[in-house]
Order: structure tokens, then C-alpha cells, then sequence
């Protein structure tokens, strides 16, 4: 990031004093009540969509970071709103995208790049950065009434209680999804059912997969590995044994990454490790059937399978909205050593397999 | 609209209607619709779908909800077991509306 020094009397702008980040999306400054505030634009440009299929490859998504501070959308009064948000630069982006045709005021907290729903849970979109925040950007003079509207999944890290106490200023829970902020600010700030609940869709599902699957090339690796033990000996067609049992393997790594979060409401059970199992067990079966696999291979096959997707499955948790710990631990709990098992005997009936005619 | 279900959801979430004042707050912060006010109480509505994030305990006015709040996130879970540094669930990411 690079900054630009400006003239400005005070910008309220992390770092004081008067540097501001000379990003794309600064499109200008607003001035009221004496002071000059960074103007955003709400249309994303091309950066910012490779942008976010950058981070949702797994590349700088540590990086990926807004300059916490107070900044405008449109041409705020000392009457308009005032947004808050995470300072990961997604976040960022998917709200000012819903606020052509909007005057706020947005209050970037330092989250340390992470996204709303996380660093609520983690404590840092939290009470105590929140009031710290908005005496640091001396909020009281900039609007003149006390209410600021937080993203509802910013709750589990936030007492509005004590934010009232400590501030002066009311929380008001908006919506869960930015997309809903134009109609909740329309009515009043009122917001039903359907603007409270989070939603897990096809597309939500979808877009988690190839985070998944960057995250999951040591499972590959294990897998190629196993795929080479069992595609012994050296003689007598190695070469297909290979492809054919490693297609299968790594297809059982690509399937419990992208597939995975696109079945979940299909696949039976409520557990992940448990739908990640059958599901990697029909595929394992499968592929052993289109194969040719020999008994024992595949067996080999249908446990290494379940085991790669089951475990995939139970990552899964860390990434859908609705898993609690309790569960969650409980899955750990019982499920990993079975899936080590799974992989140990999948090992040892690989390594007969190749070493006898079975 | 589909409603989730997860292995042990809500086992920890108590309310305790005597307390309540029913002011509505948890209703507004809860991601699964959870609660209902119903004669100035509120009620839980459907436990099952609770994922103990905690938000209604932290904003409850007058601490009438308990819940023992955690991320449901078996990377976090299985970190934490190996004694790793607070637990990162992997969790700098993503879309708006995932955790971890
Ligand atoms: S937030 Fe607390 S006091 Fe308010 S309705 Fe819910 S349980 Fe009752
Ligand atoms: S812990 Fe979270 S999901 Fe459970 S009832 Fe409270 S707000 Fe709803």
C-alpha cells in the first residue's frame, strides 16, 4: 500500500497524521463539521475482483487489508448513518458495492484483516476496539446524533451494552448480508426474519471449494504416495496400475474439496466426518469398479477414499455457518483416530495388494 | 428457507425466563432464528439450530442467557489439542458470510 500526503486539516485516517492510503477506491474527500474524510466509491473496479479470487485461492489473504479509520460514501451530513466494518478488504468491498445512491459514514475497525463473522468470534471486531475506535476518530463530532448500525454477525464479539455505556453511542444489529443494508436503512433500520438469518446456498457453498482444495495438497501428496505403494511391483503394468488408482485418489481429494461443500445438504447424516465418509466411500467403490481394482486394492482403494474425504468433510466445519463446537469437538473427538485407522489399513491392504495376487 | 441442523446444536444454550425482560435483543443478533418474544418473554424457539456463537448471551441485557460459546471449526478444535498458539482456525478469510 501506498500513501499519499495530503493538506488536510485533520484526516481520520489510520496512521495520523495526514497520510491516507492512495488506493483505488479513495475517490475523493468529503468535507463537514471542519474536517476532510476520505470519499469511497461504491463500483468495484477489476483490481478488486482479482482481488477477491486471489484471496479466495488462499494468496495474501493476511494481506488483503483496509486501512482502519472513518471514511464517506456519498456526500454525508452530520444526520447521516454510520456504518461499521471489518478491515478485511472483502468485507469492505462486498459493503460499499451496496451503497450507490447512499451518504454514510463508514467506521473501518482494525480486525487485522479478517472478516466480520471471524474476528467477532476472535474478540477483535470487538467491544473493546469498537469504543477505543470511536473516541479515536472523535465520532461524537461528526454526527450529531448516537446510533451506529454494526453487521448483525459482529454480535458474538460485541456487548452493545457496554458500547453504550462506554461511547455513549447505541449499536444498532443491521443485517446479515450488506445486500440488505439499502432496504433496513429505507424502513428505518427495521429488518425481518430473512435479513437476520444466515444463509449456507448453492453459491455460498460453492465459492468455499477452491480454498479447500489449495489447502489440501498434502492430502495429495499422501495420496500420490499411497497410489505408488500399491501400483507395485515395477513390472507388468505399473503405469496403469498407477494412473488408474492415483486418478482415483486424487479424485477423492478434489471431490471431498470442491464437491464436498456443493453435496453437503444431500449427503446423509448430520456430521461431517460421517457424510464425508459415505461419500468417499461410494466414490472409492465406484472407481474401484471402473479400475478393475483387485480385491484387496480395492479395499485399499474404498478406505483411503472415505478417509481423505471424511477428513475433508470435517474441515469443512471451519467454513460453514452453522456447526457448533460441542459437535465439532466431538467429531475430532472420535472421528480423526478412525480416519487414521481407515488410512493404516488402507496402507497395509495396499501394500498386500501389490505384493500378492489379491 | 432451509434450516440447518448440526450434531449437538444448542446443548448449552439456557435461558432463564424469570429474567428476561423481553427487550428482543437476542431475536436481533441471532444468525438461526432461534428465539421468539412471545408476552413480553422470549422463548427459544428451535435449540437445534442454535451453533453457540454466543452473540444473544453477549448483547442479553440482563443476563438471562447462558451459553458455552466456541468456534465449531475442526481445524481451531484440533490446533488447539496440539497446544498451538490461540488457536488460528485458518480463520483470515473469507466470503461475508463463512467463519474460519
Ligand atoms: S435479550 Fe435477554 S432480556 Fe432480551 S428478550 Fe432476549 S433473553 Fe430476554
Ligand atoms: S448462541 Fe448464537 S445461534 Fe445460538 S441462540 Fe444464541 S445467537 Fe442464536
Amino acid at each position: 500500500m501506498t500513501f499519499t500526503r495530503v493538506s488536510a486539516k485533520s484526516l481520520l485516517v489510520d496512521p495520523s497524521p495526514l497520510t491516507v492510503p492512495n488506493e483505488r477506491y479513495v475517490t475523493g474527500f468529503v468535507e463537514s463539521s471542519g474536517r476532510l474524510t476520505p470519499r469511497i466509491g461504491t463500483r468495484l473496479g477489476i483490481a478488486d475482483i482479482a482481488g477477491a479470487w486471489r484471496v479466495r485461492l488462499g494468496i495474501g489473504r493476511g494481506r488483503y487489508r483496509v486501512r482502519p479509520g472513518l471514511y464517506a460514501v456519498g456526500a454525508p451530513t452530520p444526520a447521516s448513518a454510520v456504518l461499521v466494518t471489518a478491515n478485511y478488504k472483502l468485507s469492505f468491498d462486498e459493503l460499499r458495492k451496496r451503497l450507490s445512491g447512499i451518504d454514510a459514514w463508514i467506521v473501518v475497525l482494525d480486525t487485522k484483516g479478517v472478516n466480520v463473522w471471524c474476528a467477532a468470534g476472535k474478540g477483535s471486531f470487538g467491544t473493546k476496539e469498537l469504543v477505543e475506535r470511536l473516541a479515536k476518530l472523535s465520532l461524537k463530532e461528526v454526527v450529531a446524533h448516537r446510533i451506529i448500525v454494526l453487521p448483525q454477525l459482529a454480535a458474538p464479539g460485541v456487548s452493545a451494552v457496554e458500547v453504550a455505556t462506554a461511547s455513549g453511542f447505541r449499536v444498532v444489529y443491521g443485517p446479515v448480508r450488506a445486500a440488505d443494508l439499502p432496504a433496513f436503512l429505507e424502513s428505518g433500520m427495521k429488518k425481518d426474519a430473512a435479513m437476520r438469518t444466515v444463509r449456507f446456498g448453492l453459491a455460498d457453498r460453492a465459492v468455499l471449494g477452491p480454498l479447500e482444495l489449495v489447502h489440501a495438497w498434502p492430502l495429495a501428496g499422501a495420496a500420490l504416495a499411497l497410489a505408488l505403494l500399491s501400483a507395485l511391483p515395477f513390472s507388468g503394468g505399473f503405469g496403469s496400475r498407477l494412473s488408474a488408482i492415483s486418478s482415483v485418489l486424487i479424485g477423492s481429494v478434489v471431490l471431498g474439496s470442491l464437491g464436498f461443500p456443493i453435496l453437503l445438504p444431500a449427503l446423509p447424516f448430520r456430521s461431517f466426518a460421517l457424510k464425508g465418509a459415505a461419500l468417499g466411500t461410494v466414490w472409492g467403490l465406484a472407481g474401484s469398479i471402473l479400475a478393475a481394482a483387485r480385491p484387496l486394492g480395492g479395499v485399499s482403494l474404498v478406505l483411503a477414499s472415505s478417509a481423505i474425504v471424511s477428513y475433508l468433510g470435517l474441515n469443512f466445519t471451519g467454513s460453514s455457518t452453522y456447526t457448533c463446537q460441542t459437535g465439532t469437538a466431538r467429531e475430532v473427538k472420535l472421528g480423526i483416530p478412525a480416519m487414521i485407522t481407515a488410512a493404516a489399513l488402507s496402507v497395509l491392504a495396499g501394500g498386500i495388494s501389490a505384493f500378492s495376487r489379491y | 428457507m432451509r434450516e440447518w441442523r448440526y450434531l449437538l446444536n444448542g446443548s448449552s444454550l439456557a435461558l432463564d425466563a424469570e429474567t428476561c425482560i423481553g427487550c428482543g435483543s437476542c431475536v436481533e443478533v441471532c444468525p438461526h432464528d432461534v428465539f421468539l418474544v412471545e408476552a413480553g418473554k422470549a422463548r427459544i424457539r428451535d435449540r437445534a439450530l442454535c451453533m453457540e456463537c454466543g452473540a444473544c448471551s453477549r448483547n442479553c441485557p440482563v443476563g438471562a442467557l447462558g451459553v458455552s460459546s466456541g468456534v465449531g471449526c475442526a481445524a481451531a478444535i484440533i490446533a488447539g489439542k496440539r497446544g498451538l498458539a490461540s488457536s488460528g482456525c485458518g480463520c483470515s478469510t473469507d466470503s461475508s458470510s463463512s467463519c474460519c
